[in-house]
């Protein structure tokens, strides 16, 4: 009904629009509003894809010494851009913080799920927020200023010898993805239906093993999107990862050596190159590939959910 | 099975159901008047001797959602100024038909409608028809109540201020006089404006819906089980209340409990599923008739509760 | 029989162990910078400005932070809680509401120093502006736009049919149910939705570095109240250094003797107010819920 001044006790039924009504204002708008997200992904697209090539037509460094070890942008006898030790460092930081953060998270996740009373989960579930929500700048601080010297103090036998190390950077990642996994299995866990759980503790089975055999694998698959999340994150992240890591740009080799990755050379070089330089359009290139990767990341978990929900 | 023969002049007993006496309904010129008495048809159930404008009508009104069909070929009239009772199993489409009535089928993902409905003569579903000006003239009441968050006052004045009143006076007075109509006003006419609608009880709660939708003053009023999430005193006076509305409104009301069908209206319509699970009329006529003479089987074996 | 009982036991016990130790391990993260830095948080360090000859303050990089937040929060909230309300409830099923959420997920994915690195591209240098605030806030709007209008979506959602339903059938329109009735539902939702997103936005610094930019704030003058000079810390156009970055800033130069209590200082009120965003952000959504729905 319009706000015009009919008298709603003669309602006319058949009328035709106003031009208010054909306009329909809250639609568009709110239509508009809702689009600009594809205005945003073609901006970013285009932004960085424009600088990340640079590299490559402004500067004309081959593929192949992109896909080189050889990082050395700075030198006197030649400037190599070799950038597999960032990719290289970013896969490895990523699945060793997976490797650990997951049994964790999991874990978490089944306790929160089905063995929490409801005390513990008044205390689990805000802790997930909170853990959630700290700024990855602190986890960075953190690691810096308490991890990073204890393995350097104390476990340098064990070949920690600056402390900045492969493992440092994995471990500060675990901890912040350890609640976005288990938050995700958490949910997974949850959708179980309770029919299939009490279908098995009927048939006299323990909780462990209804556990075992029924819930996990029925959430496998949540399961596995909140992995994939979880390392989508690692793999993004810069900052805490930069503080802790060492920024070697070698491959990586031993857990206890500093190492790097695309996020962190990121964040400490750019600030130091100047623009229009290969050293910077080299750093834009790694953008371009960190982006390339995480909007593959998204398409892949697309592509598995609906392969997994058809079979 | 399809009810489609003419209508009849019979003649046959005088509708002696709970409905509007016979004097009150508009009679068309030139008909013989009231006191001879209106033929029954037996075919139609319908009251024939004078071509009454029904309130509303509908033909070959069928309803699919998706592929599966839900209504098949219901043709009716629904009489002015009276309460018509839509019986039946459940399932069998009644809640379906009516929400047809006030364009609110549509609103269901998937939903098809074929057939027409016409309020006084006007087709409902014509293309230049606004939806919004339908659910004005039809209003509806659910099974379920459900107020607004909102202040007993502003729920029953919604409706008008969504149209454009404004004046504090009009809808003062709109406010009462439906909340007087609808048996609700001496309860709380000290907490009107301090009371949420939500802090009343279930039986008040409808009523409240009730009056609420009488402040669009609709001239149809749909029932869709209004007490049947209510107790048995709340039930009672929302009957009560049906049977008082009845002179100003026209009522039809779906309802899974014979007897109150049969304490509440005057005519009644009985629907039932057929093989292909799609619902169907079988029956329409005056309630009274209905329940003590029906002509159908299945309508006597319904009404008698050998099955449903 | 008795291994299945003993397995269970374990596995319980093991469990109950992950939890604790995870709990544990945020109380003590929590409790190093809330207990340690306790004393360090009063107004002289909150309110005084950065200096080297003692621990300084983080005054002016904490006004950063809250104005660069602000600033964000006016750019998206609005256009967010719009874009809500068209997906949840005018959005068919169509190819432009996948398209739209496929963007949407895709954002999401972004690293935030890729899109700090968009902001650099687009916001400081094409546009000539150098550091800013406004191109902080501008390149955090590009990740949370689509953020806030996820969340709004959901808060619109979890607004029942019933009462849609209720207002459709008293006459109204669309747009009048949304407004008069689904609006007002949806507001402890889209509260919860703005605190969390604040919550997020007041930590981020990745995407602030190379936008917002590194310089170490001092001489502010509040008086200057002229927007359009990048001197006066009201103007968008201030290079606005916020407390993430600052802590990182302060990690990566190391200079001065105090930078380990500055840092801590500020690692400190960074967990205090993600610790109130979160707690408001329950406590004042079960607020409003039980107000707007109650007695």
């Amino acid at each position: 009904m319009t706000d015009s001044a009919v008298p709603f006790r003669s309602t006319v039924l058949r009328r035709p629009l106003t031009r208010r009504e054909r306009l329909d204002l809250p639609r568009r708008l709110t239509l508009v509003a809702a689009a600009m997200v594809i205005v945003l992904v073609g901006l970013l697209l285009a932004f960085i894809s424009w600088n990340g090539v640079q590299l490559f037509s402004a500067s004309h460094v081959s593929l192949g010494d992109v896909l080189s070890t050889r990082w050395q942008p700075d030198s006197s006898a030649g400037n190599t851009y070799g950038m597999l030790p960032f990719i290289a460092g970013t896969l490895a930081v990523t699945i060793v913080a997976a490797l650990i953060a997951t049994p964790l998270a999991v874990g978490l996740a089944l306790f929160m799920a089905e063995i929490a009373p409801r005390w513990a989960r008044s205390i689990t579930q805000p802790a997930m927020e909170v853990f959630v929500g700290i700024p990855s700048v602190v986890y960075g601080w953190l690691g810096i200023t308490i991890l990073v010297p204890f393995l350097r103090e104390h476990l340098s036998g064990v070949g920690f010898t600056l402390g900045f190390s492969w493992f440092a950077g994995s471990l500060v990642l675990a901890l912040m993805i350890l609640p976005t996994i288990a938050t995700i299995t958490h949910d997974a866990f949850r959708a179980v239906p309770a029919e299939l759980r009490s279908g098995s503790l009927a048939l006299g089975t323990t909780r462990w093993q209804t556990i075992r055999h029924i819930l996990v694998p029925a959430a496998k698959n949540g399961i596995a999107t909140a992995v994939v999340l979880g390392m989508m994150r690692a793999a993004g992240e810069a900052l805490a990862v930069q503080m802790v890591i060492g920024n070697r740009p070698v491959m990586p080799t031993s857990l206890t050596q500093p190492l790097t990755t695309l996020t962190s050379q990121i964040t400490l070089d750019m600030g130091n190159t100047v623009a229009g330089e290969p050293w910077n359009q080299a750093l834009w290139t790694m953008g371009l590939i960190l982006l390339l990767l995480s909007f593959g990341f998204v398409v892949l978990v697309r592509v598995l959910g609906r392969g997994k929900a058809r079979a | 099975m399809t009810i489609l023969a003419p209508p009849t002049i019979a003649h046959g007993a005088m509708p002696s159901s709970g409905g509007a006496v016979a004097s009150d309904r508009p009679v068309a010129p030139g008909s013989p008047g009231p006191e001879t008495g209106f033929g029954a048809d037996v075919e139609t159930g319908l009251t024939t001797g004078h071509r009454v404008a029904a309130k509303l009508e509908v033909s070959n009104l069928r309803v699919s959602y998706g592929p599966k069909l839900a209504v098949r070929d219901v043709t009716m009239r629904i009489e002015a100024h009276a309460v018509t009772a839509f019986i039946g199993p459940s399932g069998c489409g009644k809640s379906t038909i009516l929400r047809c009535f006030n364009r609110m089928n549509e609103l269901v993902p998937g939903a098809r409608m074929e057939g027409s409905v016409w309020l006084d003569g006007e087709d409902i579903y014509a293309p230049d028809v606004q939806p919004v000006a339908v659910r004005t003239r039809i209003g509806v009441v659910f099974q379920r109540p459900n107020p607004f968050p909102m202040s007993i006052y502003e729920n029953v004045a919604y409706g008008p201020r969504r149209h454009g009143v404004r004046e504090r006076a009009r809808l003062d007075e709109t406010v009462e006089r439906c909340l007087r109509r609808a048996a609700l006003w001496d309860e709380v006419k000290d907490e009107l404006r301090r009371k949420s609608g939500l802090a009343l009880s279930g039986g008040q709660q409808q009523r409240l819906c009730i009056a609420r939708t009488l402040a669009t003053d609709p001239e149809v009023v749909l029932m869709d089980e209004p007490a049947s999430s209510l107790d048995p005193i709340s039930t009672l006076k929302i009957e009560e209340l049906i049977h008082e509305l009845r002179d100003t409104y026209t009522i039809v009301i779906v309802t899974h409990n014979m007897q109150q069908a049969s304490r509440v209206s005057d005519r009644t319509a009985f629907f039932t599923m057929g093989d292909d699970r799609a619902g169907y009329l079988v029956e329409v006529g005056d309630t009274t008739q209905i329940f003590t003479n029906p002509r159908e089987r299945l309508t006597e074996d319904y009404v008698s509760g050998r099955f449903g | 029989m008795r291994r299945v009982l003993l397995a269970d036991r374990i596995a319980t016990g093991v469990l109950w162990a992950i939890a604790v130790v995870v709990v544990l391990i945020l109380l003590a993260i929590i409790g190093h910078f809330v207990i340690g830095a306790i004393a360090m948080l009063g107004p002289s360090f909150l309110l005084s400005e950065p200096s080297d000859s003692s621990v300084g303050g983080v005054g002016p990089v904490l006004f950063n932070s809250v104005y660069v937040l602000v600033l964000t929060l006016l750019l998206t909230v609005p256009l967010g809680t719009l874009g809500g309300i068209y997906l949840a409830e005018y959005a068919g099923s169509g190819p432009l509401t996948r398209i739209i959420r496929f963007c949407q997920e895709l954002i999401g994915s972004v690293p935030s120093i890729v899109v700090g690195l968009f902001g650099l591209a687009l916001f400081v240098n094409a546009t000539h502006w150098g550091f800013t605030a406004l191109a902080g806030a501008l390149a955090l709007s590009v990740f949370n736009l689509p953020l806030m209008a996820r969340l709004a979506e959901q808060a619109f959602r979890a607004v029942p049919d019933d009462e849609r339903s209720a207002s459709l059938a008293l006459g109204s329109s669309q747009w009048q149910t949304i407004r008069h009735v689904v609006l007002p539902l949806a507001i402890p939702g889209l509260v919860t939705a703005i605190i969390l997103t604040a919550g997020r936005i007041f930590g981020e610094a990745a995407a602030l570095l190379f936008t917002a930019g590194l310089s170490t704030p001092t001489g502010y003058d509040f008086a200057n109240l002229n927007l359009g000079d990048p001197r006066s810390p009201w103007s968008p156009l201030h290079p606005a250094t916020t407390l993430s970055v600052y802590i990182w800033k302060l990690n990566s130069e190391g200079l001065g003797s105090f930078v380990r209590q500055i840092a801590d200082g500020s690692a400190a009120v960074l967990v205090v107010m993600v610790l109130v965003f979160n707690l408001g952000a329950r406590g004042l959504g079960r607020l409003l819920q039980r107000r707007i729905t109650g007695a």
